[in-house]
């Protein structure tokens, strides 16, 4: 069953990996705001799979608050993009 | 390896796939709106196999608390693509080339401020 857990996370720090390529390289600000939400999902994940090789619920409240705080901060910093300056 | 283990194993490894197709996606599409697409569906999908493989492990009580953070990802993700998607039509980063029809380019369906294609004079945001 250990091996179940490691290959997931293995596969989620790939896609990890591939969302730092384009936060990196995003050409615009909304890129960047877009790979964000895209890592807190990641660790949501992340820390769900951790959950579930403890077997212990004691780690869920995390799980609801990176959710929530992710989708407010990038529901914010869109805005914030779409009053602000020129994006090319 | 009960059944539990089995469909458990199966919705994780199908999650983190879907995870990775999604991250795949958003590393190569052309212009915002592709990504955002890459960004928001597989990835909801992913993480609500991951949760629903977790919840099954749980007691029922930590079990409905991660099915109801899938829920909440499931009603935020289209509201987070409305947000950053209507940001970068009106920031022009839309590749024309890409498009087959716009359909907020007709003065009917625009809320307030035209599109500027052309960029403006600086400085004059609302």
């Amino acid at each position: 069953m250990i091996v179940v857990f490691t290959v997931t996370l293995a596969i989620l720090a790939a896609a990890a990996l591939l969302t730092m390529v384009r936060l990196l390289r995003g050409p615009t600000t909304l890129d960047r705001i877009t790979a964000l939400d895209v890592l807190v999902i990641l660790v949501v994940c992340g820390v769900a799979v951790y959950v579930a090789i403890n077997r212990d619920g004691s780690n869920i409240p995390l799980v609801a608050a990176v959710a929530l705080i992710g989708f407010v901060g990038s529901a914010t910093a869109a805005r914030l993009v779409e009053r602000g300056e020129r994006h090319r | 390896m009960t059944v539990v283990d089995v469909v458990t194993a199966v919705l994780l490894l199908g999650g983190a796939l879907s995870c990775l197709l999604g991250a795949l996606g958003l590393v190569r599409f052309p212009d915002v709106p592709a990504r955002l697409q890459a960004a928001t569906q597989p990835q909801t999908l992913g993480m609500v196999l991951i949760l629903v493989g977790t919840a099954i492990r749980l007691e029922f009580e930590s079990a409905a608390t991660l099915l109801l953070v899938a829920l909440f990802q499931i009603i935020t993700a289209p509201v987070i693509s409305q947000i950053v998607g209507r940001s970068a039509y009106r920031a022009g980063t839309l590749r024309r080339d890409d498009l087959v029809v716009d359909e907020l380019a007709d003065p009917m369906a625009r809320d307030d401020a035209p599109v500027r294609d052309e960029p403006p004079d600086s400085g004059r945001g609302r």
